[in-house]
């Protein structure tokens, strides 16, 4: 790059240490207060550095039953849902997208494109845009409650097929010609040749679909009425209601950092595969 | 191993016929080469017989089997395609092993034969590399490779040294030749270059939008071209055509000029002859007026045109030549170099 | 669009589409046409007996002050919060874009709220900004501010923003970095070489050839406002003071799970579609269209 003066290099450091300081603000408060006893934290001025109290709210808050005054589910056990459910969608969505692209890409059939079409119109169709009739069908269905019911209906997914459909599209023709006169069917050039060579097409998409999944939070928000299905997603908007009343922020904030935690080390530790699933699935 | 037989083979995309009744039989070890500019139908030919297109009409005969609806693994065919199509998650022992693990042989058999493979080939010290870590002429054997190991009745090639460099093509030429020979497997071989296809083919089929023009010999087809397409495409530098009228024995080009001519056929027609037919003879009939020189070391070419005419010409003069430009050189050719097309059809004049 | 060689025809090709198309019909064509018939529909009172009534339910919201506010309010919490977040993102994508060596340890410290749920974002916001206890109303008391976004809606909004579009940042900065890295270093020298200082630079050479990003994110965060955000309203305001918070979504939700509106809530979710189909459409229209380098 050109120019180099110590004053503008400088100022390019400072205003990106700046931007760093306020995009980390309120993930450090959030461990701060979840590093300092009960009673502090009700204290005004509220600590901005952290106390000795964050293995004991940890362990409170991992074993222990929450929040005082709540029945809600433990916390271990809302952390396994989310895992669940974040896996659940992230591989579900995988498999059955690399199937549909499969079938789309490589076989001519009739109602291909109709298909095609098909899959299309779920990009414009949120689950927002739909709650009140699917969360009817999943009740009529039974599977309120349920892992099911969680996942089945976010894992058709359009963004998913496109991206490997695009992904099949640039493996060169030849591939599948070689594999033909190899002797290969279909279902073994799929599992032999397309998925060794997507294989960092779909690592990058696992990190962004279970991104996702983990940070579900309106679905499944009204399809668990049990306490033993909520997510740890969901339990911080119960906490903070109760926390209104009797404050126990410690608590709260070491809910909050254990349920953005697996999400936050996902992105940092895959950092590349997180940037590539996301430039491609979006563009 | 095994002969082939087209019969009256036709390919149509949406109506449109791309391939004319193609006919034809390949010897048993016979190592045919498909030659054509690009788009004259000579690849789709090439993956009709693969079983990678669908044939429209007519019949393809492997060994003495109809094999129009037989899928591509079923034919005892292997393939190497112009981008070697090697699978890139595997080793280059994986890619070679990979035809042999789908048929389900035994690991040892599969094993013997790998190595025996690359050592015909001389990779066996890449045999545990990724196919991105090879350069294009290693990339190349192992396509090879991947064809020998299965021991197939039929090798297919598909414009296999395109990707590569001038000189490891020339290399390569030879060693497939040689390669063919020595494993006497009936080969077709599709190429664009017709100086590929001279030195590797017994015989060439020459394919022009979607029509064979000739089959035969390199040296058949280099002495007596049956169509104008033929006589121009194989040879370098090209034939020269010029326009003639033919009365009583005696040719009359376009600039009045004549030469005795025995033919027995009479009125206008396209006279074909090679530059290197053409020597240089002070009392010639040809006379060219040169417009540029080309020193190539073994020989000169000089361009120009037939005096007072338009028609270009080439000849090519032995050794090194100075000429200036303008000079008015005159040539004749011996009578068996003079070939004779007829205008309209474009399809030769036998005697 | 299609490969040049197929597997020949069998049933295979079915069986593989099957899942995908079972799980789009049953739990994404049937509700949203569920949708479009109850959107129809009025029910009454004790939802024993309903009524089809054409376009009432839409005649109704079009005169509904609430809903026609709400509609507005969407629309520019929308592009406040596309606004805030991705200049934000874009000068520092520019500085970091300078750097060197460490523009990777940068682009790791700024990524990582895109991982934040939105209702975490929001439940680190409130606890921020809580009245009695936060840190900024502490501060913020100092200036002679007194802050209760409980009580005022101005504030609410302000706060709503404010966490939405920190959240986001993370997400534009990537897709700015990446746009401008992939601009050739040739380019940028040769404006140098002209004379061109690094703001004319900036402005004149790097922020025209990155515009197709800017619409692209445009859109993006459009939709990220629209539907994204609801976990961070329903952690902050939940809708209120008194509305003042409540955006289209929030509102499809409330009307039918709280006040169980259903033909109502309906013909908001038909809206809705509207709205997401026509963005997909600019979305798929424009931002194919890329800068020839």
């Amino acid at each position: 790059m050109v120019e180099r003066r110590p004053f503008i290099v400088f100022l390019t450091h400072f205003i990106l240490v700046v931007g760093v300081v306020a995009i980390a603000l309120p993930i450090w408060i959030t461990f701060v207060a979840a590093s300092h006893s009960e009673i502090r934290m009700t204290q005004v001025p509220l600590p901005l550095w952290p106390g000795d109290q964050l293995w004991v709210n940890f362990k409170n808050t991992l074993f222990g039953n929450g929040l005082e005054g709540t029945e809600t589910a433990p916390v271990w056990l809302m952390l396994t849902n989310s895992l669940v459910m974040a896996m659940m969608i992230s591989i579900g969505k995988i498999a059955i997208s690399l199937l549909s692209a499969f079938a789309i890409v490589y076989f001519k059939f009739p109602f291909r494109m109709g298909i095609f079409w098909l899959i299309f119109i779920t990009l414009m169709l949120p689950v927002e845009v739909r709650i009140l009739p699917t969360f009817e069908v999943v009740a009529q269905l039974g599977m309120l409650n349920s892992y099911w019911g969680l996942t089945i209906p976010l894992i058709a997914s359009a963004t998913a097929t496109f991206m490997f459909r695009q992904v099949f599209l640039t493996i060169p023709d030849e591939m599948l010609e070689s594999a033909r006169i190899d002797g290969a069917g279909p279902m073994r050039f799929f599992w032999d040749i397309l998925l060794p060579l997507s294989r960092t097409n779909i690592a990058a998409l696992f990190v962004i679909l279970f991104i996702y999944g983990w940070n579900q939070y309106l679905w499944p928000l009204l399809i668990t009425t049990d306490q033993d299905m909520t997510t740890i997603v969901i339990s911080i908007k119960q906490m903070l209601e109760v926390a209104e009343a009797s404050p126990q922020w410690n608590i709260v904030m070491m809910v909050a950092l254990l349920a953005m935690l697996p999400p936050i080390l996902v992105v940092i530790g895959m950092q590349k595969l997180f940037v590539q699933g996301l430039t491609e699935t979006d563009k | 191993m095994a002969n082939i037989n087209l019969v009256n083979l036709t390919k149509s995309y949406d109506n449109t016929e791309v391939l004319h009744h193609i006919e034809g039989s390949i010897a048993d070890g016979e190592f045919i080469v498909i030659v054509g500019p690009s788009g004259c139908g000579k690849s789709t030919l090439l993956r009709m017989i693969a079983g990678l297109e669908t044939v429209t009409s007519g019949e393809v005969f492997i060994g003495d089997k109809m094999v129009n609806d037989v899928e591509p693994a079923h034919r005892d065919i292997a393939m190497v395609f112009q981008n070697y199509a090697l699978y890139p998650h595997m080793s280059v022992e994986q890619n070679m092993a990979y035809g042999l693990k789908i048929r389900g042989l035994p690991k040892d058999e599969i094993a013997k034969r790998v190595r025996e493979a690359a050592e015909i080939l001389e990779i066996t010290e890449y045999l545990s590399r990724k196919p991105r870590q090879l350069s294009g002429g290693q990339r190349q054997r192992v396509a090879m490779g991947r064809a020998i190991v299965r021991d197939p009745q039929v090798f297919l090639f598909d414009e296999p040294l395109s990707n590569l460099d001038a000189k490891l093509r020339v290399q390569m030429r030879l060693e497939i030749r040689k390669l063919q020979k020595r494993l006497g497997v009936t080969s077709i071989y599709v190429t664009h270059d017709q100086v590929e296809a001279m030195t590797l083919g017994d015989r060439l089929m020459v394919l022009n939008a979607g029509y064979v023009e000739q089959f035969g010999t390199p040296v058949e087809l280099y002495q007596c071209p049956e169509t104008v397409f033929v006589a121009g495409f194989i040879g370098s530098p090209s034939m020269n055509f010029l326009s003639v009228t033919v009365a009583d024995g005696v040719l009359t080009l376009e600039n009045g000029a004549t030469v005795a001519f025995s033919n027995g056929h009479s009125g206008t027609a396209l006279l074909g002859v090679r530059p290197e037919s053409l020597i240089a003879n002070p009392d010639g009939a040809v006379r060219l007026k040169v417009e540029m020189v080309e020193q190539l070391g073994a020989n000169t070419l000089v361009h120009g045109h037939l005096e007072g005419t338009g028609t270009e010409m080439v000849a090519s003069l032995p050794g090194i030549e100075t000429v200036e430009s303008g000079t008015v050189l005159r040539f004749d050719a011996p009578q068996e170099a003079l070939h004779l097309f007829d205008a309209a059809t474009q399809k030769r004049l036998e005697t | 669009m299609l490969k040049r060689v197929h597997f020949p025809p069998s049933v295979l090709p079915y069986l593989l589409v099957a899942p995908q198309v079972i799980i789009t019909l049953v739990f994404f064509i049937w509700p949203a046409s569920q949708a479009l018939y109850q959107s129809f529909l009025i029910e009454d009172a004790f939802g024993l007996s309903s009524e089809f009534v054409w376009f009432e339910n839409f005649v109704y919201l079009w005169n509904d002050e609430i809903y026609l506010a709400t509609f507005w309010r969407t629309g520019w919490f929308s592009l406040a919060v596309a606004g805030l977040s991705m200049s934000f993102a874009l000068v520092l994508a520019g500085f970091a874009d300078r750097v060197v060596r460490g523009a990777m340890i940068y682009r790791t410290l700024l990524i990582w709220p895109y991982a934040v749920a939105p209702v975490l974002a929001g439940a680190l916001w409130v606890f921020m900004f809580n009245p009695t206890l936060g840190i900024f109303p502490y501060f913020l008391e100092f200036a002679g501010i007194d802050w209760n976004h409980y009580l005022k809606s101005g504030q609410a909004m302000l706060l709503v923003i404010l966490a939405a579009a920190w959240k986001q940042v993370a997400y534009n900065f990537l897709f700015y970095l990446a746009a401008m890295q992939s601009i050739p270093k040739t380019v940028i020298e040769a404006a140098a070489i002209d004379g061109a200082g690094p703001i004319k630079r900036f402005a004149t050479i790097i922020f025209p050839l990155i515009s197709p990003t800017t619409f692209f994110l445009l859109v993006i965060n459009a939709v990220y406002a629209f539907f994204d955000t609801f976990g961070i309203i329903h952690a902050i305001t939940q809708g209120g003071p008194a509305g003042s918070t409540t955006i289209l979504v929030y509102k499809v939700f409330n009307d039918g799970f709280v006040g169980l509106d259903l033909g109502g809530s309906a013909a908001q979710s038909v809206i809705l579609m509207f709205l997401v189909i026509s963005m997909t459409v600019v979305q798929f229209g424009y931002v194919e269209r890329k800068v020839e380098y």
